[in-house]
């Protein structure tokens, strides 16, 4: 309990000059700008509330994109790594391309995904997965080098074949890996699929949230990101949880947090 | 090719037998389920990484079912020894045959080489650490581990089957370790300073149960090692190399039959005169 009562307490601190500052119009004033248009906490909760039916049915497709978009980027991402891992020759031919993918801009490249693939969950799919492949290839790749030849040299000798010594000795040295790149990844997915709404779409919360700031809707907006950062929070956390009970030999069991 | 029914160790009465007093190491034909040890056959063996000559020039014949101790000083070139025997690595001239075979690949499934650290897989449990080897041939997780369970109780290690590598003391997991190299079921194990990581005490109980692990095998041992001591209480033989570049200095027959226990062993007047001669030869050659 004592762990949690810091950030709470700073949380709570901030809510409150925050809503102290609305309620005075502070900022709107500082901003010359009409009151209407900086919600207080209050009122965010009040329409994370009223709203519920209209962020949960929005949510709820973003969610399905979020968790499609990164299964195909943990099985792409994954193969890839092994692939590059197994083949220096490909991993010589291949590396600079990958980080080439991480220097395009999504911002750009959602609309013609688009224009590409349609409006259906097609384009989103593909952005998410693109932002996602990169760290979850780069961190397992890294964890399938990481892996101490003294091990591998052990098993040639105890008659391990390629993918013995893989399956056994070097997948379990990446896991762990693994997760690290696979938490950076679920928390850029939610931003990637909000990316993929924005460039065409007719539902979900990035969708919502463009919806609503256009509409001045400025409580609805902030609720939108509300849900959308929880979403984050509780698939970041899941993935921790899995990697405690799954990769328990791992650094992140030592870690203190 | 061998099943996983056999047990790789040989029968406790012949434990006992040897610990009576009679001769150190009897290559035992009775125990079928033993490999039976192999010659181990090098002719001007020499080595180096690329300008760096790590093995001069060596010559040397291991017997089946004799035990071998390597001594000389650190970086001489004892590691790479091994690994050239193994046929992990390729040597640069002369000739390695293990059995009459002198492909490295045929080397590879002759010799069992222990390294230096226990490595241990940590995600695995002591059990499945020490069936490593019939894993990766193919034996599902339960055969592998019921062939191991016996050589649990044998060596001490009874109740220990599920624990974590992370979780076992620095004695227990270089008991492991061996047994996964004996578990491998080759004719040659290749042992690489197998307790230069214990500290003192429990490194002189480890020296007595290898001992004892030792007599009760028929297979042919090279033990490589910085200590005289414990070479010579191990081996039948014990070959001192000179500083890098390696070259034999002096090979010195350990007086036999020896006492079991480490302490009589050791300070008996044959094997201090022994110890005496290797030394000699260790500072020697290292002029």
């Amino acid at each position: 309990m004592r762990r949690w009562l810091p950030p709470i307490a700073i949380i709570a601190i901030l809510l409150g000059l925050w809503q102290l500052a609305a309620n005075l119009d502070v900022i709107a004033n500082a901003l010359h700008i009409e009151p209407f248009l900086v919600p207080s906490p209050s009122e965010i909760a009040q329409s994370l509330w009223t709203d519920r039916a209209l962020l949960a049915d929005n949510g709820w497709v973003t969610l399905q994109e979020v968790l499609a978009g990164f299964a195909l980027s943990v099985a792409a991402g994954v193969a890839f790594a092994v692939v590059l891992h197994v083949s220096p020759t490909l991993r010589r031919a291949f590396y600079p391309l990958l980080v080439a993918s991480q220097t395009v801009p999504i911002v750009v490249v959602a609309p013609i995904l688009v224009v590409w693939l349609g409006f259906g969950i097609g384009p989103k799919l593909a952005i998410i997965a693109l932002i996602c492949f990169f760290p979850i290839t780069v961190n397992t790749l890294d964890g399938l080098r990481s892996v101490d030849p003294d091990l591998v040299k052990m098993m040639r000798t105890l008659d391990a074949t390629r993918w013995r010594t893989l399956r056994s000795v070097e997948g379990p040295t990446a896991l762990p890996y693994f997760f690290s790149g696979a938490k950076i990844a679920v928390a850029v997915a939610v931003i990637g699929a909000v990316f993929g709404e924005w460039a065409g779409s007719s539902s979900g919360l990035g969708h919502l949230i463009q919806q609503a700031s256009a509409q001045l809707q400025t409580a609805r907006t902030f609720a939108a990101v509300v849900v959308l950062s929880m979403l984050a929070i509780v698939l970041f956390g899941l993935l921790a949880v899995l990697e405690r009970k799954v990769a328990w030999w791992g650094p992140a069991q030592t870690r203190s947090q | 090719m061998r099943t996983t029914s056999e047990a790789p160790v040989a029968e406790p009465q012949s434990v006992k037998r040897t610990a009576n007093g009679s001769a150190a190491r009897v290559v035992d034909r009775s125990k079928p389920e033993t490999p039976p040890g192999v010659a181990v056959d090098i002719a001007d063996l020499a080595h180096s990484f690329g300008e760096l000559e790590v093995i001069e020039r060596l010559d040397l014949r291991l017997g089946p079912g004799e035990v071998l101790g390597v001594v000389g000083p650190s970086g001489c070139g004892k590691s790479t020894l091994l690994e050239l025997v193994s046929g992990l690595r390729e040597q640069t001239a002369g000739e390695i045959a293990v059995n009459g075979e002198s492909l490295p690949s045929d080397r590879l499934s002759r010799c069992a080489y222990m390294p230096q650290r226990d490595l241990l897989l940590p995600w695995l449990v002591a059990i499945d650490n020490a069936a490593i080897a019939l894993r990766n041939r193919g034996s599902s997780r339960a055969v592998a581990r019921r062939a191991a369970h016996p050589l649990f109780e044998r060596f001490g290690l009874a109740g220990f089957e599920r624990t974590r590598a992370a979780e076992l003391s620095g004695g227990m997991r270089q008991r492991v370790a061996f047994l996964r190299t004996l578990l491998a079921g080759k004719p040659v194990l290749l042992l690489d300073e197998p307790f230069a990581s214990l500290d003192a005490i429990t490194r002189a109980e480890m020296q007595e149960w290898l001992a004892g692990a030792l007599a009760a095998e028929s297979r042919s041992v090279i033990l490589v090692s910085h200590d005289v001591e414990e070479a010579l209480y191990l081996s039948d033989r014990v070959l001192v190399l000179s500083p890098r570049p390696a070259r034999a200095v002096a090979d010195i027959s350990a007086p036999a039959p020896r006492a079991r226990p480490r302490l009589e062993a050791v300070t008996a007047s044959g094997f201090t005169n022994a110890r005496e001669r290797a030394l000699e030869a260790l500072t020697e050659g290292s002029r």
